[in-house]
């Protein structure tokens, strides 16, 4: 095990209000060598938090922690030297080259001088820095800053890299880059941990993932196995006005295993959500049982279970909605 | 020791960062040689022996300017550090196994290495200018005592950025306690021609200490008490610096 974390618990106490924040309230996971292990969860679920608390940034409240087999908190400067750390904004100086930070990297990794310069042209060929690695780093592309960022956490060929939110600020074209960065650190021995609030992105990249709300992990797994907690499609129709019984017919319906009404949205339009076994099949039924009852359905969307899925059943909330 | 190689990795760095922009060292100089050029003549004219200048009004008057500049001149390195801070230079450093004291020592040395560079070109410019004779060894235990200064100084000010992180609601900090900390140190003038209240307050100014002990030593008169304690107040006052600020460098509660 690379990391094990036993109700690893983090709160502030606000110094205005004088009341507590729990950030992070009693996680519990474990991450194998050689996987890409993901946080999934909207902005402020604890995501952040609990990384720097295992990359050593922040101290727990309480709790412990076993990363890279060293204990979290008695043995700190281990840890720091088996693991990598990548934050959301990065941390390079404008007025030096990629090459100059890659060498102080090394250094600061107690890494011998001439190591360190040979150490840094691999990253640089390996991360395709060359361009523009002899130039100030204020006059690079946030897409160049970011891998920048990646390539200095793995210059001390850490076992486990922390990335967190590693694409969020990208263009498509950069995230797609960054995607195949960490999918090579895996196959080059390095395990990585990140955080996301992307849903495609923990769904193509994790091998294993756990969704986090509120301070607490709320369910874990792979990927598959979270969708197939969802067994069967989602139906979504939206309806205007005989909401109840337009709820009322379809719950009696054999194939439609669930029924959940939305929120009306500020037009009085509710999204009824169904759970069903063969979203194709049932798709005519459904219309035809409402238009027997003269019930008009103003949208209807038919889709394959999807994280948003299972994050939507277990905290009642849409990932989507949560990080707008 | 892991300390001492840290320290020198960080303060080399640093160094070569002041080196490539050294601009910034001279316009720090510039704030005392006003002083020296626009003030310093009022002070000739004067009846300088009745108002307590004792070497002579130049003579009395140039070291006051060197403490003054130590004081001010690594006060404000703090605002680096928020920069680097935000750009999440230290957060970064802070995750690799580098010594926390020496992320500290290594940028407080570099401000104490530009403090003495500038300490004597001016203590040189003052000689010249105002046609004053040089005490060497006066002038290398002054610099002790500017090597102290400045590293308390800039020790604090790392401290304090560590714990404000903004600029906003540092600068109102260092301004309210500059200022006081400033007149009790009878630089303008000095202290002895002072109302008794005035004089009492100042004892118990570290500040003043120095200012007096610079002026004993810039003028020779190295058996003077005054220079070591000024030497002991001072190391003491560093050290309680360097000790608070390393532990802001060291835990961090966000």
């Amino acid at each position: 095990m690379l990391i094990e974390t036993a109700g690893l618990r983090k709160t502030y106490r606000s110094r205005q209000k004088k009341e507590e924040v729990e950030a992070v309230r009693g996680v519990d996971l474990s991450v194998k060598e050689g996987e890409i292990f993901g946080f999934l969860g909207p902005n402020g679920a604890g995501k952040t938090t609990t990384l720097r608390m295992l990359s050593t940034l922040l101290e727990p409240t309480s709790g412990t922690a076993r990363v890279g087999g060293f204990d979290l908190l008695r043995q700190p400067t281990q840890v720091r030297r088996t693991v990598g750390y990548v934050g959301q904004s990065g941390g390079t100086w404008g007025e030096v080259t990629a090459r100059e930070e890659l060498v102080m990297q090394g250094r600061l990794y107690e890494m011998p001088k001439a190591e360190c310069r040979t150490r840094a042209e691999e990253v640089i060929k390996a991360f395709e820095l060359d361009e523009f690695a002899d130039r100030k780093i204020k006059g690079y592309s946030g897409g160049q800053r970011r891998r920048l960022d990646v390539a200095l956490g793995t210059v001390h060929r850490p076992k486990l890299l922390f990335l967190d939110e590693p694409t969020t600020g990208l263009d498509p074209q950069s995230r797609a880059h960054m995607w195949d960065e960490v999918r090579q650190l895996r196959e080059r021995g390095t395990s990585v941990f990140l955080t996301t609030h992307y849903l495609d992105e923990a769904d193509a990249l994790c091998d294993r993932l756990a969704i986090i709300d509120n301070g607490e992990i709320v369910v874990d797994g792979t990927p598959l196995e979270l969708k197939r907690q969802i067994a069967g499609d989602i139906v979504e129709i939206g309806i205007g006005n005989s909401r109840d019984e337009a709820v009322r017919m379809l719950s009696d319906m054999s194939f439609v295993r669930e029924v959940e009404p939305g929120d009306p949205d500020p037009a009085g339009v509710v999204i009824l959500r169904l759970y069903v076994e063969d979203g194709s099949a049932a798709v005519p039924d459904i219309l035809r049982t409402l238009d027997a009852a003269d019930i008009k359905p103003l949208s209807i969307e038919l889709h394959r279970p999807s994280l948003d899925d299972v994050f939507l059943k277990q905290t009642g909330r849409s990932l989507r909605e949560s990080a707008a | 020791m892991k300390i001492v190689r840290d320290t020198w990795l960080v303060y080399s760095r640093q160094m070569g960062l002041v080196l490539r922009q050294p601009v910034w060292v001279f316009v720090m100089l510039i704030q005392p040689l006003y002083y020296l050029v626009l003030f310093g003549p009022l002070l000739q004219n004067m009846p300088t022996k009745q108002m307590g200048f004792e070497y002579g009004a130049m003579e009395t008057f140039v070291p006051g300017l060197v403490i003054m500049m130590a004081m001010f001149g690594t006060l404000f390195a703090g605002f680096g550090l928020i920069a680097e801070i935000r750009e999440g230079v230290i957060e970064r450093m802070r995750v690799t196994p580098v010594s926390r004291l020496a992320l500290l020592l290594g940028r407080s040395l570099r401000d104490v290495s530009t403090l003495v560079f500038q300490a004597v070109v001016l203590v040189l410019l003052s000689g010249v200018i105002a046609g004053l004779t040089i005490n060497w060894t006066g002038l290398g235990l002054m610099l002790l005592i500017v090597l102290a200064i400045g590293l308390g100084m800039s020790a604090a000010s790392y401290g304090l950025a560590m714990m404000l992180k903004s600029e906003d609601a540092m600068a109102p900090l260092l301004n309210t306690i500059t200022q006081p900390v400033l007149l009790l140190s009878g630089i303008m003038l000095p202290l002895t021609v002072a109302p008794d209240w005035l004089r009492t307050l100042a004892l118990f100014n570290p500040f003043a200490y120095a200012v007096n002990a610079a002026r004993a030593l810039f003028n020779g008169d190295l058996s003077n008490p005054v220079i070591w304690q000024a030497g002991a107040l001072l190391a003491a006052l560093a050290a309680l610096l360097v000790f608070w600020s390393g532990r802001k460098f060291a835990r961090s509660a966000s």
